[in-house]
């Protein structure tokens, strides 16, 4: 398994042991471009883990991981969201007293320059600059179909217009990578399906989609491919079709071996 | 025009004639008035890194000290140097800048509580050095402190004496005052702009979610450092134009005492909103003042002699006001519009 140039990110051997627990044993997955691609997994099984790991939230005890053909610097977060890898949180993690819009302006920072200096002197360039990030945050405002709730207070957004612009927010650093925690858990249905479009329309425009997921009817029906980690391992990898008959899987998920 | 613009108008002519207005009282009034002026530069700059980045910095007075000693230290005849003010007060800031990052850095993982401590920590070290950094060599003068130190001087001009210009007197602390007044415009430009920038949105991003704002690409290490930085460069300029009035600097002058009236003022302003926290400044420098030289007159109308010092019941009242704003108006007087919102939505659920 090496990585060639449809693959955007290879993660190989990742382990990461909290204490006692091994929350990740050997994880090794390979994610394409422009794919959906979905970690499944009983509670506690480690995905939430890995996705911090992934973010740079987490050090790693060991491992490492490929993206974009290059290797990733773990290290600290605004790395990893500088090299292209944005996520939004199982819990909303918003910037509760600013406005929708500020919210998504603060995702276009890592993509942007002007200091200090810059402010204080209000140069052209800083000027540019500042009306480039409000215009790019308006339009992903409009894009996950939030537009019209741009100067309200995040927290002030329903449930479900929170989680959009959480990924508002993501989208703002440029990702080649979106990894969405759990973005359905809470929601109704009417909800999940306006977020099932929206995902597929993220891919369709050239997006690749990390989805942790409860809800096996949504990720079976939107994800190309699907890992799934039981305890800390990755116990399959394969098309929904097929890790939907793995007998692994169902034990894992049914707490009994299948055939007896 | 605009009735906004009659309106800063008018409040640029009030303050441009109010040093003459108070000099009528007393020019105790006037050097009143500037030092509420050197706290409301104070309270803008703590207001960076409490307001907007939200880390609760109690040692925030070492900033002060450092200005009003750069100032000391190279205009007066202790070391012999008596550089001009130009020159002095971007050392100051520049120097308040770098112990502002140097303080900052190794606090840059703790947060709350444990934040608040360290800083405190801090802030006594330095007021500490300077008591102590008189051996082996002279360099503070020690709880001496430093003594006859140069006034602030604009070519021919010494904001030492009084001047008469078209009749109208001006002495040392009304010239003072238009200085500081003009440092003041400036400054509130400076936090105005930052708050509505990159930075600032980063700033206040911290303060909102640290975890978030890492993810969302946020380089925090270096962005609250920025914000230990440029507060403590506000303290920087104060300093120097305190050590350059009173002519006199000693570490007495640089207690807890300070961060924490600096820390109420930006508190009971409104924290992280520029004209909240100016006008808590302002607040919190004039009413006890206020008090001071009312409080033994209305006694001694009333009882005939005076049943309670001044300055015990001045801090009784200015405590309880702070209970009474707490108790009212948490977000403070005048708060961030946002905040304003949040303490609003917050009664209504608990309602």
């Amino acid at each position: 398994m090496s990585a060639g140039p449809n693959v955007l990110l290879e993660a190989r051997s990742v382990g990461k042991r909290f204490g006692g627990v091994q929350a990740l044993k050997d994880v090794s997955l390979t994610i394409r471009r422009q794919e959906i691609y979905g970690l499944i997994g009983p509670n506690g099984a480690g995905k939430t883990t890995f996705f911090n790991v992934l973010t740079g939230l987490y050090q790693r005890d060991s491992g490492d991981v490929l993206f974009d053909e290059q290797a990733l610097d773990l290290a600290s977060p605004y790395r990893v969201a500088e090299a292209g890898i944005a996520r939004t949180f199982q819990n909303i993690r918003l910037f509760g007293s600013m406005t929708a819009i500020e919210n998504v302006m603060v995702g276009r920072h890592v993509r942007t320059h002007v200091g200090v200096i810059g402010a204080i002197l209000r140069t052209g360039r800083q000027r540019a600059e500042e009306a480039a990030i409000k215009r790019r945050a308006e339009e992903l405002l409009h894009y996950v179909g939030i537009a019209h709730r741009a100067g309200d207070l995040a927290r002030h957004l329903s449930y479900g217009d929170q989680r959009r612009l959480e990924i508002a927010r993501a989208l703002a650093t440029e990702p080649k990578l979106l990894a969405l925690d759990e973005p359905a858990a809470g929601m109704n249905a009417t909800e999940t399906e306006g977020l099932r479009e929206l995902i597929v329309g993220l891919r369709a425009d050239g997006l690749t989609v990390l989805l942790i997921e409860h809800d096996v009817k949504l990720v079976m029906g939107l994800c190309n491919r699907v890992a799934v980690l039981d305890y800390g391992e990755k116990i399959a990898e394969d098309v929904p079709a097929v890790v939907q008959k793995d007998p692994k899987v169902i034990e894992a998920y049914l707490g009994g071996s299948v055939g007896e | 025009m605009n009735r906004k613009t009659i309106g800063f108008v008018l409040i640029a002519l009030a303050l441009l004639i109010l040093p003459h207005l108070l000099t009528q009282v007393g020019t105790a009034w006037v050097r009143i008035a500037n030092l509420a002026i050197l706290f409301v530069f104070l309270s803008l700059g703590l207001n960076i890194v409490v307001g907007m980045a939200g880390l609760l910095d109690l040692g925030y007075v070492a900033f002060y000290a450092v200005g009003a000693y750069t100032w000391a230290l190279l205009a007066s005849p202790h070391f012999g140097l008596h550089l001009p003010f130009w020159v002095i007060l971007p050392i100051g800031a520049m120097l308040a800048c770098i112990a502002g990052a140097v303080l900052g850095a190794p606090t840059l993982r703790l947060r709350g509580d444990y934040l608040a401590i360290v800083t405190l920590g801090f802030g006594e070290i330095v007021r500490i050095f300077m008591n102590n950094l008189s051996a082996p060599f002279n360099i503070t003068n020690g709880p001496k402190g430093v003594t006859r130190i140069d006034g602030m001087q604009l070519g021919d001009m010494n904001f030492m004496a009084t001047d008469t210009l078209f009749g109208i007197p001006f002495t040392g602390p009304t010239k003072y005052y238009y200085a500081l007044l003009l440092l003041l415009l400036l400054i509130i430009v400076v936090n105005l702009r930052l708050q509505n920038s990159r930075i600032g949105r980063a700033w206040v991003a911290i303060r909102e979610d640290e975890v978030a704002a890492k993810a969302a690409g946020i380089n925090t290490r270096n962005v609250k450092l920025l914000a230990f930085a440029m507060g403590a460069s506000f303290g920087g300029i104060a300093g120097g134009m305190f050590a350059a009035m009173q002519g006199f600097v000693s570490p007495e002058s640089f207690i807890l005492h300070e961060s924490i009236m600096i820390l109420a003022m930006v508190v009971l302003g409104g924290m992280g909103n520029v004209w909240g926290v100016i006008a808590g400044a302002l607040l919190l420098s004039f009413v006890p003042e206020f008090l001071r030289y009312t409080v033994e007159p209305v006694q001694q109308a009333l009882f005939g002699h005076l049943l309670i010092e001044p300055e015990i019941l001045r801090m009784l009242l200015f405590g309880i006001a702070l209970v009474l704003t707490m108790r009212f108006r948490p977000a403070g007087l005048w708060p961030e519009s946002r905040h304003k919102q949040e303490m609003k939505e917050a009664k209504e659920a608990s309602a």
